[in-house]
């Protein structure tokens, strides 16, 4: 005697297909609705901002006349934001997660570290902003410069790249770590020579997209009092200066209808730089796998 | 002493048994051993000699220890959280539990191959001189002679020795298992632990890997771990039977094999449990 009635698994058979294919179209939808939203979003973008993007654009500092405007001092302003924050952040952030995956006991005082960490990743930027304006520019007396805005972006990002760094160190197999041992390596020579170059390509690959956070990130910055209008470059990190975002927010802001252009240029500049960070992550990630 | 004994026993062709219960040198003397996971006591009152240039096989059903036991010769054991031990093992006549002896050091002496092949994703050439590098050895001479003789001693110098540089990876299960085993005779250990090294592996490369073990014994001592009790039987000089965390029997292979002195240790090796 069959369990089975065959008679079921036929009726059932069209409607099943049918779900099959109807859930498919959702998921594609769902897939075309972020990308037709990009391409809306870039579309007007080029369309407004490619006309105010010529050599003078990148010559010129902020002005008040729109055809006169440029991002001279945002665009080196942010280049020397990810000077400080890209050492800073990557040395903290990678030596936090080598010790809590590699050398800290397994307790519950780490994974309440663990966990905490991650909690930090989702707190409002706005809040970092606060505490590098204590710290930093108030108690540091560090002022609004380079160097306090570097590090308040710097603890902002620190979240997630310890996060990510410490997620590709775990994905390493645990048999490779036993080998090394297992020839009398010491467990930093494990850690260099077999667990960081399995490691590395998630490590960079967080780690550069944090940095890209950082650079777009406007809010914490707000809070430092970093300027949004300056017509000179910084010497030092001692320096004030301004940055990508703050710029283009300082020309949205503006009432002249111009002023919306330059904005948009601003943009592009913004997205061919985060563009530009992003194919280096891909790079040396490709590079890195290549070699095993 | 030891040598003369010997010397007797070639002249007189002795049979294999006899000539192993003469006493040779021991390596590991192991007394009093008892380990817990946890609650979980794991090895029980182990009491347990290894002899230099011999093979000692260790077999028992799963979950009996012996692997436990294997990795306690290295100390490998301490990489699981919540380990205790009491007792000791004496490598060489000296306590390796003891914590003035460094993990390090003793593992310089003893090698280990894995159950899975555990190449590391670099060349052939890189793998094989990954021991001596950290050890400090930087000689690209000496590198080269230890990552010729190391591939040659694991009988696998002839299929790869065109492709030094290629990635591990691309190497079959087989040629995998004994690429690691030449990455651990490149430490030129004294001991090598082996833990169940051919469970991965097809019948060809089983049958590689254990004349490969006969040809070792001659300069090493092997200890191996493995589920294959015909495997125990073809390449040990002796065995031990876990079970429960326990020896229950050690002997010469052939007495083990043909008229065990526990029941127990018969039901396991005539298939009747585990």
């Amino acid at each position: 005697m069959k369990l089975i009635d065959k008679t079921i698994v036929a009726k059932k058979m069209p409607i099943r297909l049918v779900r099959n294919t109807i859930l498919k179209g959702l998921f594609f939808l769902a897939t075309t609705f972020g990308l037709l939203v990009l391409g809306i979003l870039l579309y007007r973008i080029f369309a407004q901002g490619i006309g105010y993007l010529d050599w003078d654009f990148f010559q010129n500092f902020a002005s008040r006349r729109p055809e006169e405007a440029g991002i001279k001092a945002a665009l080196i302003g942010s280049i020397w934001l990810m000077i400080v924050v890209a050492p800073v952040a990557l040395l903290l952030g990678l030596g936090t997660a080598i010790y809590l995956e590699e050398y800290a006991k397994k307790n519950w005082f780490t994974s309440f570290i663990k966990l905490n960490i991650s909690n930090l990743a989702g707190v409002p930027s706005i809040i970092f902003g606060l505490l590098g304006l204590t710290i930093f520019v108030r108690a540091l007396a560090l002022d609004r410069s380079v160097l306090a805005a570097g590090l308040t972006m710097s603890l902002l990002v620190l979240p997630v790249i310890i996060v990510a760094a410490q997620e590709a160190i775990r994905s390493v197999p645990r048999e490779l770590r036993e080998a090394s041992y297992g020839m009398g390596a010491t467990k930093w020579q494990t850690i260099v020579r077999v667990v960081l170059p399995a490691a590395i390509p998630g490590i960079l690959t967080g780690s550069i997209l944090a940095l890209s956070r950082a650079v777009g990130e406007t809010a914490p910055l707000v809070v430092v009092g970093i300027p949004m209008f300056i017509a000179f470059l910084p010497k030092n990190v001692f320096d004030t200066f301004t940055v990508l975002p703050m710029q283009i927010y300082n020309w949205t802001s503006r009432p002249q209808e111009e002023f919306q252009s330059v904005a948009a240029a601003g943009i592009l500049v913004l997205l061919f730089l985060l563009i530009f960070m992003n194919s280096i992550a891909v790079f040396i990630r490709n590079k890195f796998q290549k070699r095993y | 002493m030891n040598m003369t004994l010997l010397r007797t026993s070639e002249a007189f062709n002795m049979d294999k048994t006899v000539v192993s219960q003469l006493s040779k040198e021991k390596v590991y003397e192991t007394s009093q051993l008892n380990l817990w996971y946890g609650e979980k006591h794991a090895l029980k009152n182990i009491e347990l000699d290894i002899h230099q240039n011999e093979v000692t096989a260790i077999i028992g059903p799963s979950g009996c220890g012996k692997s436990t036991y294997l990795k306690t010769l290295n100390r490998m054991v301490e990489l699981t959280p919540d380990v205790r031990t009491s007792g000791e093992i004496k490598y060489r006549n000296r306590n390796i539990l003891d914590k003035s002896y460094k993990v390090e050091e003793l593992r310089t002496q003893v090698g280990m191959v894995f159950q899975k092949p555990n190449p590391f994703p670099k060349s052939i050439y890189e793998n094989v001189a990954y021991g001596p590098k950290i050890h400090g050895i930087r000689n690209k001479k000496v590198l080269d002679e230890v990552v010729e003789k190391s591939l040659r001693g694991a009988a696998i110098w002839d299929e790869v020795k065109d492709r030094l540089h290629d990635n591990a990876y691309g190497l079959s299960g087989g040629q995998q298992q004994r690429l690691c085993i030449a990455r651990c005779l490149a430490i030129e250990p004294d001991v090598i632990l082996m833990d169940e090294p051919t469970s991965a592996l097809d019948p060809i490369s089983t049958l590689k890997v254990e004349e490969l073990v006969q040809q070792l014994k001659e300069h090493y001592s092997i200890i191996i771990v493995t589920h294959n009790m015909q495997q125990a039987a073809r390449i040990s000089d002796r065995t031990a039977f876990f079970l429960n965390g326990e020896v229950i029997e050690y002997n010469n292979t052939n007495t083990i094999f043909s008229r065990p002195s526990d029941q127990r240790t018969e039901d396991y090796i005539s298939g009747r449990f585990g």
